[in-house]
This record gives structure tokens, sequence and C-alpha cells, in this order.
């Protein structure tokens, strides 16, 4: 089997809840993956028995050939996990967090210490090397948790919403650094609700929604079969949105009316805005953009991502 | 394959340990002086002027110095349970991450175990010093009593973890000193017989832990034999030690192992 991981027929049940229904996926070597869906998809119960830390309820699921209901710690010391959550000894330094961490996988002092100046580096923060986690902002913390990840040399690499919660400005720094992993040719498997995270950094993903997966693909490919190439975007005073249902709908093949705007899917924008100033539409404003891959998942589910 | 991984918890809290000590060292070396001085030396100078025979045929702080040996191992066995447990799982999370690694629920388990013994047996050490300081019993016999002093701690450290790793929130934990450590505490026979207890009361004072190390302590410190065979009680503590462990797994598999 050349896949890293292999997933059929995949399900996690809580009590009578299905948290993950029944999918099938699976990485090649190399790859950067993607679980892109909102809170409540199910991403994190995968993402949690790919890394052999929650049971599977049922079907089969191999990652790096090795059965994590059987092979728990084999497969563990062979991970690099980021949980969401960034959950580091806040007492303690980065050195310490790290150098405690790469003990848990047996490795010798003199190796991790080798191994904390190397990563450090990588994530940019070698000035900070003891210094208390607790003194550090959310976007350094997620670097460290980063670190404290790649500390065994993993062969794959599982992350839990990366830049959650992160200013834009960390979240580049973050999606930098995950770009350079992927270019030395670490296997990357990331959950996120961002589109625009999954659009720069993932090579493929799916797209899941209560559990199951409802489209797989490369990003562009993903965009380019579930919606034209363009959307614009009409923004309308309060109140008057709901009156223009109709008209609205008269504009195109596919529309969608949202509580604050209305899109319009199209091939061509241009010709689509005159008609809308044709029609005497009065919008407030009006934006041009490519379709995204929330503009997928809104096709796909009804619904946008971040609610 | 647990238990050479579960020394690497044991070294990674000595790691925390080295870096937050200082907070916890006023209470190793301050409170055991405190106690004797106010309880065996104050109200000690009290009890002996009322009771020409002793308290059990023995000076007062000669018979408190045992209980409270045993009584502080209780205290400090139930607070790595708690705090300790309830930090890792809920607050700082650490232990997610930890077994995360390649390290198990069960490695996990043990190794807090360890660790938390160690503690118990520290602070115990640095009592039986304090004792033998005060010319309560010579050092050998003093340090002979951080053994039931260590078996107490913990039996209420396995105790309180399984306790913790039950929890939906932390509001349990205020609620289980109250109710449950600081009675034990109080009244499991450090500070008066448990003759002294109304009847109803006494069987509840005897089926403690803390009752039967007590009994072992003082046994050792003022060379008498126990009112319990002193096997019993050991087995007796041992089997709290083991139970409660074991108790812990399944509760702390579900919340780390969801």
């Amino acid at each position: 089997m050349d896949s890293l991981i292999q997933a059929t027929g995949l399900t996690k049940r809580f009590g009578d809840l299905v948290a993950v229904d029944g999918i099938d996926f699976s990485v090649p070597p190399g790859e950067t993956f993607g679980f892109l869906g909102p809170n409540g998809a199910g991403k994190t119960s995968t993402m949690r028995m790919i890394g052999s830390t929650s049971p599977i309820s049922d079907g089969d699921l191999t990652v790096l050939g090795l059965d994590p209901r059987t092979e728990g710690p084999r497969l563990r010391s062979r991970l690099g996990v980021v949980p969401q959550e960034n959950n580091l000894d806040e007492e303690l330094s980065l050195y310490d967090n790290l150098m405690m961490y790469g003990r848990y996988f047996d490795m010798s002092r003199s190796e991790i210490r080798d191994k904390i100046d190397e990563l450090l580096e990588f994530v940019q923060l070698t000035e900070k090397r003891d210094v208390k986690i607790s003194a550090l902002s959310g976007g350094m913390k997620r670097r460290v948790v980063i670190a404290r990840g790649l500390i065994n040399t993993p062969d794959l690499f599982i992350l839990d919403e990366p830049t959650t919660g992160l200013d834009p400005q960390a979240r580049h720094i973050l999606w930098d650094r995950l770009y350079r992993l992927k270019q030395q040719g670490v296997t990357l498997i990331i959950t996120t609700h961002y589109m625009d995270e999954a659009e720069q950094l993932c090579d493929r993903l799916v797209i899941m929604d209560n559990g199951s997966i409802v489209a797989e693909g490369s990003p562009r490919s993903l965009i380019d079969e579930h919606s034209p190439g363009e959307v614009v975007e009409l923004r309308f005073p309060v109140g008057v949105l709901e009156t223009l249902n109709s008209q609205i709908e008269d504009l195109a093949e596919r529309t969608e009316i949202l509580a604050d705007r209305a899109l319009v899917y199209t091939d061509d924008s241009e010709r689509t805005i005159a008609i809308v100033n044709d029609n005497g539409l009065e919008p407030e404003m009006v934006l041009a953009r490519r379709s995204t891959l929330e503009d997928v998942f809104l096709r796909l589910t009804g619904r946008t991502l971040v609610e | 394959m647990a238990t050479p991984l579960s020394l690497r918890i044991v070294e990674a809290e000595a790691r925390i340990y080295r870096r937050t000590w200082r907070g916890s060292v006023v209470s190793t070396f301050l409170n055991p002086i405190l106690y004797m001085l106010a309880m065996g030396v104050g109200l000690g100078s009290l009890v002996d002027a009322n009771m020409p025979g002793g308290v059990d045929g023995v000076p007062y702080l000669t018979f408190i110095a045992p209980g409270i040996l045993v009584a502080s191992a209780m205290q400090t066995g139930a607070g790595e349970g708690a705090w300790k447990v309830m930090g890792g799982i809920e607050w700082q999370k650490s232990w997610q991450a930890r077994v995360a690694s390649p390290i198990s629920v069960e490695g996990l388990l043990l190794g807090h175990i360890y660790w938390a013994t160690a503690r118990v047996f520290f602070v115990s050490v640095v009592f039986a010093v304090i004792i033998a300081a005060f010319r309560v019993a010579p050092l050998l016999e003093s340090l002979l009593a951080v053994g039931p002093a260590v078996l107490v701690g913990a039996a209420m450290l396995s105790a309180t973890t399984a306790y913790t790793v039950r929890l939906k929130s932390p509001a349990g934990l205020p609620m289980f000193f109250r109710f449950v450590v600081i009675p034990m505490f109080l009244f499991s026979g450090a500070f008066f017989p448990v003759t002294q207890l109304p009847g109803w009361l006494q069987p509840l004072a005897v089926v403690t832990p803390m009752f039967h190390g007590v009994e072992l302590a003082r046994a050792i410190v003022v060379d008498q034999s126990p009112a319990i065979a002193w096997w019993v009680s050991v087995l007796y503590l041992s089997a709290w030690i083991v139970g409660f462990s074991i108790m812990s797994v399944g509760p702390m598999r579900r919340k780390l192992n969801p």
C-alpha cells in the first residue's frame, strides 16, 4: 500500500451521536491533505482517530501501515501532533517544554538538545529559548506547539486548526512555516474552517459536513466543479434586500440570498453588474470576486462555513 | 512498555518541580514546625497539666507527632490527586499532549502515582527529621514512621485521583476537601484517640486510611503495639492504593482518549 493513510468506512460514535459517518479517504506520501468544514463536522474526531488518541467505532484505518487500535504507541512514536489547544506547560521555558516532550519519545538528551536548536530556529524563536511559555503571544505559542510536534522528526504531521484565533500576521508566519515543511516533503494533514487556509496550503482536501465527506479534490478542481468562475456580491440597505428576492433570482441561474447580502454566481461579472444597473437595482455596494471554497461549501450544504 | 515510559513522566514532573518548588517549600518545612509548636508544645502544655498520666500513657507532643506526620502525608496525597490531575486534564491539558506521544493512559497514570508518592515521601522525611529535632523520638524511629505515612499518602492520592477523573467540573474539588479531607484530618486519631468519638462515629474513623497509618506510626514512635495487627493495616492501605488506581483507568481513558 502506497498511501500513508487509508480509511474505509471510518466511523466515530459518541453514544447516539454519529460524529464521523463512514468516511473513505487516502493520503499519499508528501501530500498536504485538508479537512475543511464547520465546527462539529467531525474533523477533530477524524484527526484523533488518525493520531491514535481516540478509539475507532467502526470501519478500517491504517496509518503509516500500522493499525491505530493495536499498535498505538508505535504509531504515535512516528507522528507529530498539533492539537487545537496549546496544551503547553505554561510555567516552563520553551526549552524545558521541548526537552520534556522529546523524552516521552525516548530520545537521548543530547539528541533532543540539537533538535531544539534546529526547531527553534525553524519557528524563529531562538532568542526566546529560556522564556516561560506564559510570557509568549498566542502566535508564538502556536509556533512552539509546532516545534514540539516536530521534535521526533515525524513521518506524518497532523495539525488541528493550526491558525484558529490568530491575527492575520501570525497566520501568515505560520502558513509560511508550514509551506516550508511541505517543500521539505513532510506529509501534512490539516483541519481548518478557513477557506483561504485550505486554498493556500492543501494539495487536496475533503469538505466535511455532519460527519460525512460531501466533496473531494484539489481546491481549484472543487471550485471549478462546484462553482462558476466569478461571484458578484450585492449589499443593500437594511430591509431592502428582502423585497428584491425575485428580481435577484432572475439575475443568474444560481443566486444565494444571505442575511446581509446577495451572491450572484456568474461566468462574466461585468455583464452581471451591467444587468443589475439596467434593472434599476441600486445596491449600496457591489463586489466582483473569484469564487472560493466558501462558495463551494455554500453550494454543497446551503450554509456558510463560519456562522 | 508502560513502565519505562512512565518513568519519563516522573522525569517530566521533576523538571516541572525544579521550576516551581518555591511555592511548596514553605509548607513543606514550616508547617511541621508550626504544628509541632502550636499543637504539641502550646496545646500540649494544657493537656499534660490536666492529664498527669499523659494521653495513652505518653506526653501530648509525643502522642500527636506521629499523628500529624501521617495527617500531612494524607493531605499531600489528596492535593496531588486533586489539583495535579485537574490541571493536567482540564486546565493546562498537558496530559492530552502526553497521551499523543507514545505514552499510554496507563503509563501516564503510573508515572503520576510514582511521582506524587515520591513527593509524599519527601514531605514525610522532612517532617520526621523535625520530629526528631523536637526530641520526641530518636531519628531512626521517626524515619521508620515515614513508611506508614507514605502508604497513607499513596492511598489518598489514588482515591483522590479516582474521584477527580470522574468529575465533570472542578467545583467538586473544594467539596471533597471540605467534607472528606478536613474531617479525616481532624477525626482519624491524630489529635485525640478515636475512642473519644461518639460510638456511632468510631467505625467511620476506623475505615479511613489515615487511622491505620496513625496507628502504625504511633506504634513505631511510642513503642507499643497497634490496636489492629500491623499487617492488616498494611494490607488495607495497599488495597486502597491498588484498588483506586485501577478504578482511575477507565474514566481517565474516557477523558484523554474520547
